[in-house]
């Protein structure tokens, strides 16, 4: 496909271009954090963030959703709701496109999630290279990159005073073709300074996973105490959970007024013991430690299982945002280590 | 399955039938589509779950415990138990449900003919055998011997009496019922379905045993199956969990990596055996 390079002062420029044109989605600057949100002028998005306080996930499983309207009672009926306008999301950061990817296998399979693959169908994915990776980051663990294009239609690397931009796909390449102007074919130098950004990021990257078979490692230690050493220090707060680029767990509710009312899914975490609590009043994880090892295990164990992928994409946002400082780095590289 | 699978279809409650009162109470609900095409159509196997759902109120994954073979309606067993539940024991006839399914796997009805098959039940866990054991009686030649082992706390707390005692009028099933607790005028067994079981000793050779019922009670029960010498793959049970979705994508339902909604709810003991987790 493609290699272009578009001026920095041109980039602005083509995002008013796009926003003419789509719903386009941006880093913006929230408060102290930054958060992807609808832009309407090029100046509201900041491209220079390390990444959102929780990621962009969020726009294809969102927090609150409504899946139908209903009538509600015993006389109801129910009204379908449209599905999903078209969008972009512009500056997102390679290793939540990549949680996109993994999440494609949960929505997917035998059951069609129509609400989410919709919005994912819809949705084009223009990233950003992370050229200064944060203390945190760590998606190298999975042999990727801070600057990789797999799971993006277009990336842009900043390279000094321009982007560096690989069209990935077909669709990528519409937009690309539709804003000519402000592109120019990239030379064998651009491509060289590409590489060395993205050589510079991963060498910025100090921490590592150790993952290496770690799916067969766990299933050797699912009754040890090690995770219940683990799980003493967490509080329960689910906040690992709900930043997690790659957590999928919802609820189901039925909200309604007397007349009107509407089935809506938000999300929901493993780490709140009414997630499993039976009607009868038994829970399979009753305890803390059940539960901070199904999260681990989910990730690193049954999802590799059953769809031959980690799912964890190293972001780094729930080392950073843990109340108590429980590290997935080191919970996933100690649990290789313990003896069965 | 709707193009959409967490919208369902309308089904109008057809009949209500009280199984159990009490405490507990169990209500046995007959469900018709309103769409006469979706009935039609709407084809499952013994073992199979549907979501049901009262608009406002919220859903529940139940076991259809009627067989396919009665057609034109499904039904579903309810113990009051919980919000969802509660508000479906207080529908009448006439009102209107959400049902969307079939889902999950079956019992291997077309595998296990000619086979003996021993069901044995405890409380509401008969709802999913009672799906199958209609289907083989209605199949009756397809199968050999069939045993029928269930047990409630009292003889109040027994779900489909009347339908046990048909039953027990064929010639062709064995109906072996008891109670926990002695009461006067009771003829039958007294104590625990697993003690029932070793009393009613059915033979291994070529058998399968399926077993529901509260988990403690399961427990017992595939313990005195190997006693009698049962092998871990004749004996096969279904399993329940909190649900949402019902179809694999919610999360909370999983035993290790597999979803009970999905990849269950029917599960060998061999299976069970063999994948760790919390259940």
């Amino acid at each position: 496909m493609d290699k272009l390079i578009i001026s920095k002062n041109d980039l602005p420029k083509l995002l008013d271009d796009l926003i003419k044109k789509y719903t386009v989605f941006a880093p913006t600057n929230n408060n102290d954090t930054v958060i992807f949100s609808q832009i309407k002028k090029a100046n509201e998005a900041n491209l220079n963030y390390l990444n959102s306080q929780y990621p962009p996930k969020a726009l294809m499983l969102c927090q609150t959703e409504t899946l139908f309207k209903f009538k509600p009672g015993p006389k109801g009926d129910i009204e379908s709701v449209k599905l999903d306008e078209k969008k972009i999301i512009f500056g997102i950061r390679p290793c939540d496109a990549k949680s996109m990817a993994i999440l494609d296998h949960a929505f997917s399979g035998d059951y069609k999630d129509p609400y989410f693959l919709t919005k994912r169908d819809n949705t084009l994915l223009i990233g950003l290279s992370c050229i200064k990776p944060g203390v945190n980051c760590f998606c190298t663990s999975f042999d990727d990159s801070p600057a990789s294009s797999k799971y993006v239609d277009i990336l842009l690397t900043e390279i000094g005073d321009k982007y560096y931009v690989e069209v990935m796909s077909d669709r990528g390449k519409q937009i690309t073709k539709g804003a000519s102007k402000f592109f120019k074919p990239a030379k064998e130098s651009d491509a060289k300074s590409k590489k060395e950004a993205e050589k510079k990021a991963i060498s910025a990257i100090k921490r590592t996973q150790k993952t290496d078979k770690i799916a067969e490692k766990l299933d050797k230690i699912f009754d040890n105490k090690f995770w219940k050493e683990v799980a003493d220090r967490c509080v329960g707060c689910g906040t690992c959970t709900y930043l997690c680029p790659t957590c999928h767990c919802f609820d189901i509710q039925d909200e309604s007024t007397l007349t009107k009312g509407a089935r809506v899914r938000v999300w929901d975490t493993c780490m709140n013991p009414e997630y499993t609590l039976h009607a009868s009043g038994y829970n399979p994880r009753p305890a803390r430690a059940n539960r901070v090892r199904n999260r681990v295990y989910h990730k690193y164990n049954y999802y590799p299982k059953n769809f031959n992928v980690i799912a964890c994409v190293g972001c780094g946002r729930c080392i950073d945002l843990c109340p108590v400082n429980i590290d997935i780095i080191d919970v996933v590289t100690q649990a290789g280590e313990v003896k069965p | 399955m709707k193009e959409n699978p967490y919208e369902p279809w309308l089904a109008t409650v057809e009949e209500i039938r009280p199984e159990v009162g009490g405490q507990r109470p169990i209500k046995t609900f007959k469900l018709k589509f309103k769409d006469k095409k979706v009935q039609d159509n709407f084809t499952f196997v013994p073992g199979q779950c549907a979501m049901v759902s009262l608009l406002g109120q919220g859903e529940c994954f139940f076991a259809i415990s009627s067989s396919p073979t009665k057609k034109g309606f499904i039904e579903v067993s309810v113990m009051k138990l919980g919000k969802v539940t509660t508000a479906l024991h207080e529908l009448d006839p006439g009102d209107i449900v959400g049902v969307r399914g079939p889902y999950g796997n079956n019992f291997d009805v077309n595998g296990w003919k000619g086979k003996n098959l021993i069901f044995i039940g405890g409380g509401i866990g008969q709802a999913p055998l009672r799906s199958l054991i209609q289907y083989v009686v209605d199949k009756r030649k397809d199968y050999g011997k069939l045993d029928v082992i269930y047990g409630a706390r009292t003889s109040k707390d027994i779900s489909y009496k009347e339908e046990f005692a048909e039953l027990d009028k064929r010639k062709d099933v064995n109906v072996h019922l008891s109670i926990d607790v002695k009461e006067d005028g009771w003829k039958k067994f007294v104590g625990f379905v697993p003690d029932n079981l070793l009393k009613v000793k059915p033979s291994p050779k070529n058998s399968i045993a399926i077993t529901c019922g509260p988990p403690i009670m399961i427990k017992f029960v595939i313990q005195n199956l190997e006693k009698l010498g049962f092998t871990e793959d004749q004996i096969f049970t279904t399993l329940e969990m909190r649900m949402k979705c019902g179809i694999g994508k919610c999360g909370r339902c999983n035993i290790g990596n597999l979803y009970v909604c999905k990849d269950g709810p029917v599960f060998s003991y061999k299976q069970l055996k063999n994948i760790y987790g919390e259940r």
